[in-house]
C-alpha cells in the first residue's frame, strides 16, 4: 500500500473517531456565531506567521552566537553561554515572556509588546538552538578537522567547506522541529496581549461562548504551518542523508 | 630524508607524553614507527606533520627546521601529506571532489587543470571507476586508498601516514599497504606508524620503536624487530609475532 494512502486512512479514521466522541456528546454546534469572526481568525493567524518568521530568524541567529559561547576556551565567554541557556532552559517561556514584558521591559522603557515577545520568544527558542548546534558541531569527528588542517586549508576554508556543510546536514532535524515548537509557542504570546492567532480564539470564544468551535480552527490553523515545515523538513533530510 | 629530532617533549595538560625523545636517521626513503599504545608514535607522527607544536625540542628534515608559529606550519603542511586511521574523507563530497579540493582551494589550480592531474593516480590505482561516489558508498579499502591519494596529488616531499591499515580487515589491509609499497618504488617518502610488522620488515629502511615518550631502538628493520637487544623491545616483539 503506498504511504499517502495509508495517511490518509489513519486521518479518516482518527477524524471519524473524534467524529463519532462529539456525536454521544449533546453539544448545540454554533459554527455560524463563530464564521461571523473569520476576519479576526485570520489577522490573528496573519500576526502569528509573521511573530513566528521573525522570532524563527532572531531565535537561529541568538543560538549560533550562543553556540559559539559554549565552546570558547575563554571561561567568562563560555560562563555567559552556559548560564543563559540553563536559565533559558530551566524556565517555563510563561515566566520568561511575564517577567519580560512587565519587569524588564518596562524597566527598559520598552513598550511594543510585539517586539517584546519576539525578543522573549527568540531569546527562549535560542538556548535551544544552541544545544542543537553544539551537538552538531561535537558529532563531526576529530579527523574531519585534522584532515582539513593536514591539507592546508585555513581555519576559515575549514569552516566552510567541510564543517558547516557537514553541521547543517546534522542538525537538520532538530532544527526543524525547532521551528514547529516555535510555532506552536508563539500562541504564549496571547498573555501578554499579543494579537496573534489564539488570542483571537480565546476572544471569540468569550463572544460566542462557542469554544469547540472556537478552537478547532485554531488546531487546523497550526497544523496548516506545521504540517509543511514536517513534511519540508523530512525531503530535506532524505536528500541530504543520501549526499551523507 | 635526513630526520634529525632533538630532545623533543610534549605534554598534555599534566601527561608527558614525549619525554625528551631523540632520533637521528640515515638518508631513508621509508621511516617506520612501531611501538605500544600509547608510547607516543601517534604523538610524534602528528609533530613531525606539522599538526602540534611540542612543548620543547627540535625537528629537522633535510637541515630544514619545523617551524613553531601557525602560519608558516600551515605553509608547511601544505608542502606534506598526512593519512589517519579513518575518517579522512569529507563525507558530503565525491572521492573526486575530495580530491581535488587541496588542487583547486590550497594550490590555486583551476577546476580543470586539478581533473586533469587527478586522473592518472585515479587510473593507476584502480580507482577511476569510483571517483564518482561518496564515501559512505566506498569500502573502507577504497577510502584509505582514496586518502592516499588526495594527499599524493598535491605532489608533497613526503607522506605521514598514522596507522592507515588498523581500521581494516586483512584483505583491504593488504590493498593498502600494497598501494604503499608500490608508492615506495615510485620514490615516495614516507613516515609511517603501524602495527603491521610483516610490511615493516619488508618496506622500511629505517625501524625505530617509540615507547615511555622515547626512541628505545633505532636501525633496519631486521635488526630491531627480529634481533634487538633491548629487553623492552625484544619483549614487544616476542609478544605479538608469536
Amino acid at each position: 500500500m503506498p504511504r499517502w494512502l495509508a495517511h490518509t486512512i489513519v486521518v479518516i479514521l482518527f477524524a471519524a473517531l473524534i467524529a463519532l466522541a462529539f456525536s454521544r456528546v449533546d453539544y448545540a454546534w454554533n459554527w455560524a456565531g463563530v464564521w461571523e469572526y473569520r476576519q479576526k481568525f485570520l489577522q490573528g493567524f496573519g500576526v502569528t506567521v509573521a511573530l513566528s518568521l521573525a522570532s524563527l530568524v532572531a531565535s537561529t541567529l541568538i543560538g549560533i552566537v550562543a553556540a559559539v559561547l559554549l565552546g570558547s576556551k575563554n571561561v567568562m565567554l563560555e560562563a555567559v553561554g552556559r548560564v543563559y541557556v540553563e536559565l533559558i532552559r530551566g524556565t517555563p517561556l510563561l515566566v520568561q515572556l511575564l517577567l519580560g514584558f512587565y519587569v524588564v521591559a518596562s524597566a527598559v522603557g520598552l513598550e511594543n509588546r510585539y517586539v517584546v515577545g519576539v525578543l522573549v520568544l527568540a531569546l527562549f527558542s535560542g538556548a535551544y538552538m544552541a544545544e542543537i548546534f553544539r551537538g552538531g558541531l561535537a558529532a563531526i569527528p576529530q579527523t574531519q578537522r585534522d584532515s582539513a588542517r593536514a591539507i592546508g586549508l585555513t581555519p576559515w576554508q575549514s569552516l566552510r567547506l567541510v564543517i558547516l556543510p557537514q553541521a547543517v546536514r546534522l542538525v537538520l532535524p532538530a532544527v526543524a522541529g525547532q521551528f514547529v515548537s516555535l510555532i506552536k509557542d508563539s500562541s504564549l504570546l496571547s498573555v501578554i496581549a499579543v494579537s496573534e492567532f489564539t488570542l483571537a480564539a480565546q476572544e471569540v470564544n468569550s463572544f460566542t461562548y462557542s469554544t469547540l468551535e472556537s478552537y478547532l480552527p485554531l488546531a487546523a490553523g497550526y497544523l496548516l504551518l506545521t504540517l509543511p515545515l514536517s513534511a519540508l523538513s523530512r525531503l530535506l533530510e532524505r536528500r541530504y542523508r543520501y549526499e551523507m | 630524508m635526513l630526520l634529525d629530532i632533538h630532545n623533543l617533549v610534549q605534554r598534555f595538560g599534566t601527561n608527558t607524553v614525549l619525554d625528551g625523545l631523540a632520533l637521528q636517521t640515515g638518508d631513508v626513503r621509508a621511516l617506520v614507527l612501531v611501538g605500544p599504545s600509547g608510547g607516543g608514535k601517534s604523538t610524534l607522527l602528528r609533530i613531525l606533520a606539522g599538526l602540534d607544536v611540542p612543548v620543547a625540542g627540535s625537528v629537522a628534515f633535510d637541515g630544514e627546521q619545523l617551524p613553531r608559529d601557525e602560519p608558516a606550519l600551515r605553509e608547511y603542511r601544505r608542502t606534506v601529506g598526512t593519512v589517519f586511521q579513518a575518517y579522512n574523507l569529507f563525507p558530503h563530497l565525491t572521492a573526486l571532489e575530495n580530491l581535488l579540493m587541496p588542487l583547486i582551494h590550497v594550490h590555486g589550480l583551476s577546476e580543470p587543470e586539478a581533473r586533469a592531474r587527478v586522473r592518472e593516480p585515479l587510473e593507476r590505482f584502480g580507482l577511476a571507476d569510483h571517483a564518482h561516489k561518496r564515501p559512505a558508498e566506498l569500502s573502507g579499502g577504497q577510502k584509505q586508498r582514496i586518502a592516499i591519494l588526495r594527499a599524493l596529488v598535491v605532489q608533497p616531499k613526503r607522506l605521514f601516514l598514522d596507522e592507515p591499515t588498523s581500521a581494516l580487515d586483512p584483505e583491504m589491509t593488504a590493498e593498502v599497504l600494497e598501494m604503499i609499497g608500490e608508492l615506495k618504488e615510485l620514490g615516495t617518502q614516507f613516515v609511517l606508524v603501524t602495527h603491521e610488522m610483516g610490511f615493516a620488515r619488508r618496506a622500511a629502511d629505517e625501524v625505530a620503536f617509540v615507547g615511555d615518550g622515547r626512541v628505545l631502538a633505532h636501525g633496519p628493520p631486521a635488526e630491531i624487530i627480529d634481533r634487538s637487544d633491548v629487553p623492552r623491545v625484544r619483549s614487544f616483539f616476542a609478544r605479538i609475532l608469536s
